[in-house]
C-alpha cells in the first residue's frame, strides 16, 4: 500500500486512493477544504482549486516535484509522495487568492441566506479569506428562479461547483439540469427552465455548499442555529428512509440527507450514499411519521451546536439559566432564542 | 533565408483541387508512407525533431509513441482545427489555399498510428473552410484516396470534418474531445492524458493542423533531411501570421533561426514598420504569449541577435524573454497603447473562459475591468499591483492553459511597460493628450 506523508504525518492508503481522501483519513487540520469534491458523486472535483496542495516529491521512485500546485480530490497518491498543505505558504496564498476569487462575485447575503451557519463558503472565507475586499466592481447578478415547486435557485450564490449537475446526471432520471452560458456568466440551470420534476431532485439542495440552491419548505422559516438536528428513519419505498429532522420546539421545520463530518451525504452499511426521496424530504414533517433514533452529534465549533442540549456550550448555558432563573434542578430548561450565542455566556 | 515547404505551390490557381495538388507531386508522399511500416513514419517523425506547431511546441514523434496500444481499442487522430488565438491565422490560410496537404498528412498520419477514423475539428468561425475542406475530403473518396483499401495498401480510412460553435476553449486538447463528443467543451483534468484516454475513452493523438500538413515533406525528404532544415531544436519551417504595423501583413513560411530583425524589416517577409514609424513592441506567438519591447525582441538580455526560435524566443525565461507559440507575430509601432492593447486581450479572455474553475472563471473578469478603469483614467497606483497580483493568483492555478493565456499578457505588460499604466494612472487628464490614446470601447483614435 502506498505510503504518502501529508504535512508530516504519514499514513498507509489503499491504491488509487486521491490526496484528499489520504487526509481525510488522517483528520484534523490537514485536511484540505473541498467546495466541488464530492465522494459519492463520480467525477466531481477539480473546479474550486480549494484544495490545492503542493508535491514536494512525487513518488519514491521519481522524487522530482510536481510543477504547479495540484487539486488534492484528483491527484492519486503514490507510495513515497510528500504533500504540503498547511505547512506551505505557496498553498495557503493561492487558497487565498481561490477563496478571494469565489467571493468577488458572491452577493455576501448571509444575513437573508437560509444557508447560513452550514455553508461552506463561510467557512471557507473565515478560514482562508482575507479582511477586505479589494474589488469594487459591481457583482454578477441574476434574479432567483424556482426550479419546481420545492427548490429555489439564487444564481448569484453559486460557485458553479457543478454538484447539482452530477447529481442530476447519477441520481436522477434523464438530463434536466445542467450549465448554461460560459465564464462568468456560467448558469446553472434546467432544461429551458423547465422545472426538475423527479423524486431524487431534492438531493441538490444537500450537495449545494452554498445557498444557491435551498429548500422552498423551509425558506425563512428559521437561522439553522435555532433547530435541532435529530437522526430519524421511516419505512420509505423508494429510499433508505434515513435522514435527519430539523426541529424548532415540537415542529419539523425541514428533513435532510445524514451528513458526515465532512458535510457530505452520509454512507450507508452498504457504502452507498443515502439520498433521500422528496416525498420524505419534503411530504412527512410530523415526528409520528418519524422513528427517532438518536440525537445527531453536532460538532462543537460549529454554530448549529450552540443550540444543542448535547454540545458543552449547551450544558454550560443550561447551568447558567439554572443558577440566574434559580430554577428546581433537575428541570429541562427549553433553550430561547436569540440568547444562544456562546459568547454571551 | 526563403524555404519555403508547406506552402511552396500556394500561388499556383486551382491547387485546391484534387487534379492539380495531384500534378504538382500532391499524395507522393502518402504513397511512399503507404509503403513504409508504420512504426517507421513514427521513427522519421521522431528523427525529424518535428515539435507540436499549435503552440506548446512539444516534440511531435514522442507525443506520437505516447499513444496507448490496448488490443481491440479503436485509437483516433484529431486534428485541431480550432484556430482561435488573436493574431494567428496561419492554418486557414493552410487550410484554404491547399486542403489536401492536410488530408494527405491526416491519412499518412493515421497510417502511422493506426487510427481508422480521424476527425478535423474545425472552428465554428471557419465555415466557409468546412466546405473547402469537405469538397476536398469527397474528391479524395472519389480518388480511392480515404474509404477502404487505400491505394491498393489495404489500409482503410475514414475522415470527418466536424465543425464546432465558436469557442476559443474549444482550442484546448481536451475541451475539443469533450466537444467532439457531443458535450460541452470544458476542459478535462489531466492525467490522464488523451494518449491513454481520449476521444470516447480511446487514445488519441491531437495536433494542430499546421503539424499534420508537416508530416508529408517530412515522409518524402525523409527524417533527417528535415531535421537539418532550421536552428537546433528548432527544426523545419513555420508558417507565422504576421500582422500589426507593419507594410506586408499575412502569412510566412519562414526556416525557423531567420532573425527576428530580419523578419521584421525585410522586404521578404514583413517590410517594416508601416508609415515608417519605430517599432514599440511585439507579441511573438499570439496574443498568450508574454509582449516583448524593441531591445528585447531585437536582441535577447545578453545581447545576442533574438532568432525566431523556439529557443532564442525562449532565451532568458518570462523576465526578458518570451514564446514562439502558434507564430502569431503582432507588431506594434511606436504610437500604439499598451494598456488599450492589454484591455483588448484580457476582454478576449474573459469572454471566453469556460468557468470551470474558478481561478479562471472569477479572475479574467476581474483583470478586464481593472484594466478598463485604468484605462478610463480612474485607477490608482494600487490598483496597477492589484492586477499583477490578480493575474499571478490565476496562473498556475487552473485545471488548462487558458488560465495561463490569461495571465502572461497581464504580467509581461506590466513587466516591460509598467510606466506607461502609471502614466495612465497619474495624468488622468492628460490621456487625451497623449498620443497613444484611444477612446475605451472604440477603435479608432481620437
Amino acid at each position: 500500500m502506498p505510503l504518502v506523508t501529508i504535512d508530516d504525518f504519514q499514513i498507509e492508503v489503499p491504491e488509487g486512493t486521491t490526496i484528499l481522501n489520504a487526509a481525510r483519513m488522517i483528520g484534523g487540520d490537514l485536511v484540505p477544504p473541498a467546495m466541488c469534491y464530492y465522494s459519492s458523486l463520480k467525477g466531481s472535483g477539480g473546479y474550486c482549486r480549494t484544495c490545492l496542495v503542493k508535491v514536494e516529491q512525487g513518488s519514491a521512485k521519481d522524487p522530482r516535484p510536481m510543477p504547479k500546485l495540484v487539486p488534492s480530490c484528483r491527484t492519486t497518491v503514490m507510495d513515497g509522495m510528500v504533500v504540503r498543505n498547511e505547512t506551505s505558504p505557496e498553498v495557503i496564498e493561492a487558497r487565498a487568492g481561490v477563496t478571494e476569487f469565489l467571493l468577488i462575485n458572491h452577493p455576501l447575503d448571509c444575513p437573508v441566506c437560509d444557508q447560513a451557519g452550514e455553508c461552506k463558503l463561510q467557512d471557507l472565507g473565515y478560514e482562508h479569506g482575507k479582511l477586505d475586499t479589494r474589488s469594487e466592481f459591481r457583482r454578477r447578478t441574476f434574479e432567483p428562479i424556482d426550479i419546481g415547486d420545492k427548490i429555489k435557485l439564487h444564481m448569484n450564490r453559486c460557485i458553479l461547483c457543478y454538484r447539482c449537475v452530477k447529481v442530476c446526471e447519477q441520481i436522477t432520471d434523464g438530463r434536466v439540469h445542467g450549465v448554461i452560458g460560459r465564464g462568468d456568466h456560467a448558469e446553472i440551470s434546467t432544461y429551458i427552465e423547465q422545472a426538475i420534476d423527479n423524486d431524487f431532485s431534492g438531493n441538490v439542495i444537500d450537495v449545494c455548499p452554498v445557498g444557491a440552491l435551498t429548500d422552498r419548505t423551509f425558506r425563512f422559516k428559521s437561522r439553522v442555529w435555532y433547530t435541532k438536528p435529530v437522526e430519524a428513519h421511516r419505512h420509505c419505498e423508494k429510499c433508505c428512509g434515513k435522514v435527519r429532522l430539523w426541529y424548532k420546539g415540537e415542529e419539523i421545520l425541514r428533513v435532510t440527507a445524514r451528513k458526515d463530518e465532512f458535510d457530505e451525504v452520509a454512507k450507508l452499511e452498504n457504502g452507498e450514499a443515502g439520498w433521500i426521496c422528496n416525498e420524505c424530504r419534503f411530504e412527512k414533517k410530523h415526528t409520528n411519521d418519524w422513528v427517532i433514533d438518536e440525537i445527531t452529534h453536532v460538532d462543537r465549533h460549529s454554530v448549529i451546536s450552540a443550540n444543542h442540549y448535547e454540545s458543552d456550550e449547551g450544558e454550560r448555558f443550561e447551568e447558567k439559566q439554572l443558577e440566574t432563573a434559580a430554577l428546581p434542578h433537575g428541570d429541562k430548561v427549553t433553550l430561547g432564542e436569540g440568547a444562544l450565542n456562546p459568547n454571551n455566556i | 533565408m526563403s524555404r519555403k515547404i508547406l506552402i511552396k505551390n500556394d500561388h499556383i490557381p486551382g491547387i485546391n483541387t484534387l487534379e492539380v495538388y495531384q500534378k504538382y507531386g500532391g499524395y507522393e508522399g502518402l504513397k511512399k508512407a503507404l509503403g513504409m511500416a508504420p512504426d517507421a513514419i513514427v521513427e522519421e517523425v521522431k528523427k525529424s525533431g518535428l515539435r507540436g506547431r499549435g503552440g506548446a511546441g512539444f516534440p511531435t514523434g514522442m507525443k506520437w509513441s505516447f499513444l496507448a496500444k490496448p488490443e481491440g481499442v479503436p485509437r483516433y487522430l484529431v486534428c485541431n482545427a480550432d484556430e482561435s488565438e488573436p493574431g494567428t491565422f496561419k492554418d486557414r490560410y493552410l487550410m484554404e489555399r491547399i486542403p489536401h496537404l492536410l488530408i494527405e498528412g491526416m491519412i499518412a498520419s493515421s497510417f502511422a498510428l493506426g487510427a481508422r477514423t480521424s476527425y478535423i475539428y474545425i472552428r465554428g468561425e471557419y465555415f466557409y473552410i468546412l466546405r473547402i475542406l469537405e469538397k476536398a475530403i469527397d474528391e479524395a473518396y472519389a480518388a480511392g484516396l480515404l474509404g477502404e483499401n487505400i491505394l491498393g495498401s489495404g489500409f482503410d480510412h475514414d475522415c470527418y470534418v466536424q465543425i464546432g460553435a465558436g469557442a476559443y476553449i474549444c482550442g484546448e486538447e481536451t475541451a475539443l474531445l469533450e466537444s467532439l463528443e457531443g458535450k460541452r467543451g470544458n476542459p478535462r483534468l489531466k492525467p490522464p492524458f488523451p494518449a491513454v484516454k481520449g476521444l470516447w475513452d480511446c487514445p488519441t493523438v491531437v495536433n494542430n493542423v499546421e503539424t499534420i500538413a508537416a508530416v508529408v515533406p517530412i515522409i518524402e525528404m525523409g527524417g533527417d533531411a528535415y531535421a537539418g532544415i532550421g536552428i537546433g531544436k528548432s527544426t523545419g519551417t513555420k508558417l507565422i501570421s504576421a500582422s500589426g504595423h507593419i507594410n506586408k501583413p499575412g502569412v510566412y513560411e519562414i526556416e525557423l533561426g531567420v532573425p527576428v530583425e530580419e523578419f521584421i524589416y525585410s522586404d521578404e517577409y514583413c517590410g517594416g514598420i508601416r508609415n515608417g514609424k519605430d517599432l514599440k513592441a511585439v507579441v511573438a506567438g499570439g496574443s498568450s504569449v508574454p509582449i516583448l519591447p524593441k531591445h528585447l525582441i531585437l536582441k535577447t538580455a545578453t545581447g545576442e541577435p533574438r532568432l525566431m526560435s523556439y529557443e532564442s524566443l525562449g532565451d532568458g525565461g518570462f523576465a526578458t524573454g518570451t514564446m514562439l507559440g502558434s507564430g502569431g507575430f503582432i507588431v506594434m509601432d511606436e504610437d500604439t497603447s499598451i494598456v488599450r492593447n492589454l484591455y483588448t486581450f484580457a476582454r478576449f479572455y474573459h469572454h471566453e473562459s469556460c468557468g470551470q474553475c474558478s481561478p479562471c472563471r472569477e479572475g479574467t473578469g476581474w483583470m478586464e475591468r481593472i484594466i478598463q478603469k485604468i484605462l478610463a483614467g480612474k485607477g490608482t497606483l494600487a490598483d496597477i499591483d492589484l492586477l499583477w497580483d490578480v493575474q499571478s493568483k490565476i496562473e498556475g492555478k487552473t485545471i488548462c492553459p487558458l488560465g495561463e493565456a490569461a495571465a502572461w499578457p497581464v504580467a509581461a505588460a506590466i513587466r516591460h511597460f509598467r510606466h506607461e499604466f502609471e502614466e495612465y494612472v497619474t495624468r488622468p487628464e492628460g490621456i487625451r493628450e497623449v498620443r497613444h490614446y484611444y477612446r475605451v470601447n472604440r477603435l479608432e483614435t481620437v
